[in-house]
């Protein structure tokens, strides 16, 4: 594995090898050394050619917890904002030495463009394309699930999930439709039909447009945020429309197994898609889901990187 | 003589054809004649020269990606003899100065004969005609009318269009898209945009133009012609139309013979065209059509574009592949050697059918004595591989490259000169 572009592209053994890896490395994170010297002399590029606080932090101190070297590179302070294309940017890097660039692009494939065009030789790390895939994302909700509901097993085997929202316009879902599935887990997909691809029918998940029939049924339910410019293009009628059908709100919670867990990828837009008393509840793991985002993001720069990527070559 | 081509196949039968002052004086098993230049055709078939009714050629404007004479040199290569170049230069061929310089640079090129497509509306905006009778009446002669590119969307103006150009027996090109439906779209819109995450480019927005349109011509008794044809229920309209004796006739391009959606998967935007690359079923569908003659003729839809404007990102990228290289090969891969057509036929949607739609009347005649000599002659079973740094078209975004394909242009004989010749 020399890049990480695609949930596709990894098998199950290959995932469940990130997440055992993040396993690890969380349990040294939680020791008196938080810093470990696996990638010293190695150097990272964060570039972020769209706006994301929270993946770029969570990547850099995943790095720097590695002691590799980062460099942060957002389009608003760097050339991609001038109007040099990506290949040119991708050129510079690599003059540089970069040995990985992270990379979220609006533009969907644009990390699968870096990686295989021969822009560039490093590794590239595929932190949100477009609506197309952000993996680093599926593998630290696949490793939050395993971790709360997940006993004595590697894979989800036998979990309900369900994904609810915006899933047309979400590289979240796609990421992590493939991955629960690879490793097991039922996937149901709750949106309005204006929010779910044509194509969806093919994919491995069951599709519900009943939140409520759902709800009892799930282990999981992850709320995907939903933009309100949506609204203007038609996808559903109102805010408060949407809110009443796909909305996470305390009465659903109740209905909830006494185990489910609410999960959110963030940023979240709180009264739309999910209420403050749902996002701050007991059920809620979703600043857990940001502290697991570092192992997980370890786990992949250290399996990149730190040369023992053989062991989980496909 | 000047020419004189020995051992070729014509009709299945092996023949010499004898060629002089641009005109067939005579065929026959073995001739005596003495001729300026004698061509050693070893038993390739021999097609009246192929032609062209889409093609790009982005003089003027766009000279860094393709000229008058560069896409004519790609032209001859492929076998053709006459290709319609688009109305969507810069400026745009809206006028008859425009047209009548496209029809000049052409002539200057002499390779093939370049017949300029004028706009249906001014600056292809869809709102305003641009002056079609100017130019059908300049030099250029324009007969086919397109804002290919874009769609002529409002239907009162495809109306109008429609009716105006019976003035002069015209025929008006469509391009397809209802825009409303197709904002940001990338690709087709199915299985693989839905895993892509890229924006989807309905199959309807395709055919609800074409039934429209349909329904329009039949209304004003017009003639339309459908540009790229691309899915399996656009097929089955324009089946029906034909059916009820509709005067419409209908396009499909070799690259959409050929290649699928699934190819996006690597993100190249060397995939990226308009109207989008559909799924198998479509593909198959297509190769019916055209084999039974629902879809009329073959076209390129050869768009040249600079090499910065597909080293990017896919939404980034230009819509449009090169073709005319490649062109008849591929249609010898997908339709003569899997059986769907004979020769007879490919001369029919290759030469005659287009060269009729666009009322081209010295092309698309058949090999015969006093016709004029315009001979695309192919062997069909040599193989060779396509490579992108020497094709003759200025740019190099063949999505074929790397791939082997079945039949060499082996010559080109455009008004009884060689225009193209292999080397062997």
């Amino acid at each position: 594995m020399k890049h990480l572009l695609s949930i596709a592209h990894l098998t199950k053994a290959e995932a469940i090898s990130i997440l055992n890896t993040a396993q690890e490395l969380a349990k040294a994170s939680d020791g008196p050394m938080k810093k470990l010297p696996t990638l010293r002399g190695k150097t990272i590029v964060n570039l972020f050619a769209e706006d994301s606080t929270r993946t770029r932090i969570s990547f850099e101190a995943a790095a720097k917890r590695l002691s590799a070297d980062v460099i942060n590179f957002s389009a608003k302070s760097s050339s991609l904002s001038k109007g040099e294309s990506l290949k040119d940017t991708a050129q510079t890097l690599q003059a540089m030495g970069a040995d990985a660039v992270i990379i979220r692009h609006g533009a969907s494939g644009a990390p699968a463009r870096l990686a295989e065009n021969r822009w560039m030789e490093g590794s590239v790390i595929n932190a949100g394309d477009g609506t197309h895939e952000h993996p680093s994302q599926a593998l630290l909700d696949a490793f939050t699930i395993r971790k709360h509901l997940v006993r004595g097993g590697e894979d989800l085997a036998g979990l309900h999930i369900a994904i609810v929202g915006d899933v047309l316009h979400s590289r979240v879902a796609r990421s992590n439709v493939l991955l629960l599935t690879k490793l097991g887990a039922k996937v149901t997909l709750v949106a309005p039909p204006t929010l779910l691809p044509v194509g969806v029918k093919d994919w491995p998940v069951s599709i519900s447009y009943d939140f409520d029939e759902i709800l009892p049924t799930v282990d999981a339910v992850m709320m995907l945020r939903v933009q309100l410019e949506r609204m203007s293009e038609q996808f559903f009628p109102s805010a408060r429309e949407y809110s009443h059908y796909f909305g996470l709100n305390s009465d659903r919670l109740r209905v909830m197994k006494p185990n489910a867990i609410v999960m959110h990828p963030g940023p979240m837009n709180r009264g739309l898609e999910i209420t403050a008393d749902s996002a701050d509840s007991a059920r809620s793991v979703i600043v857990e889901q940001v502290k697991n985002g570092v192992s997980v993001r370890m786990a992949i720069l250290y399996l990149l990187l730190a040369g023992s990527s053989e062991e989980i070559r496909s | 003589m000047d020419l004189l081509l020995k051992n070729v196949q014509l009709n299945s039968s092996l023949v010499d054809i004898a060629i002089s002052d641009g005109v067939i004086k005579s065929i026959g098993v073995n001739l005596q004649e003495d001729a300026t230049r004698t061509l050693d055709c070893k038993q390739a078939i021999a097609l009246p020269g192929l032609v062209d009714l889409h093609t790009h050629l982005r003089e003027p404007g766009k000279e860094d990606s393709e000229t008058v004479l560069s896409g004519s040199q790609s032209a001859t290569r492929g076998g053709f003899v006459a290709v319609s170049a688009m109305a969507n230069t810069s400026p745009v061929a809206d006028t008859a100065g425009v047209v009548e310089q496209v029809f000049r640079l052409g002539q200057s090129a002499g390779l093939v004969d370049v017949f300029p497509i004028g706009a249906v509306t001014k600056g292809l905006k869809g709102v305003a005609l641009a002056e079609i009778g100017a130019m059908a009446d300049s030099s250029a002669r324009v007969r086919i009318f397109s804002d290919d590119g874009h769609c002529v969307f409002d239907p009162l103006v495809m109306r109008r269009a429609l009716e105006y150009v019976k003035k002069f027996d015209g025929v008006i090109a469509q391009h397809a898209q209802e825009p409303a439906l197709t904002v940001g779209s990338q690709m087709n819109e199915g299985f693989v945009s839905s895993q892509l995450g890229l924006k989807g480019w309905p199959a309807v927005a395709e055919e609800a133009i074409i039934a429209r349109d349909i329904l329009l011509a039949e209304h004003v008794q017009a003639r339309l012609h459908i540009c790229h044809v691309t899915t399996a229920g656009g097929v089955e309209i324009i089946r029906w139309a034909k059916s009820r004796g509709i005067a419409v006739t209908a396009e499909v391009t070799p690259h959409h013979l050929l290649l699928t959606d699934e190819m996006v998967r690597s993100f190249d935007p060397i995939y990226k065209v308009n109207p989008p690359l559909r799924s198998e079923v479509d593909v198959m569908a297509l190769r019916e059509a055209l084999a039974e003659g629902v879809i009329d003729i073959v076209a390129t839809d050869h768009a040249p574009h600079a090499a910065e404007s597909k080293d990017c990102e896919w939404q980034e990228a230009s819509f449009g592949m090169i073709g005319l290289e490649t062109a008849l090969p591929i249609i010898n891969l997908t339709m003569v050697q899997s059986g769907l057509l004979t020769w007879e036929a490919v001369a029919d949607r290759f030469s005659y059918a287009p060269a009729a739609i666009g009322r081209y009347t010295n092309h698309g005649r058949p090999i015969a004595v006093g016709e004029p000599a315009n001979i695309t002659v192919i062997d069909p079973t040599q193989i060779w591989r396509v490579d992108r740094d020497l094709v003759s078209s200025r740019s190099r975004n063949t999505p074929f490259h790397g791939m082997e394909l079945p039949g060499v242009i082996v010559a080109t004989i455009f008004k009884g000169g060689i225009s193209y010749e292999a080397v062997s």
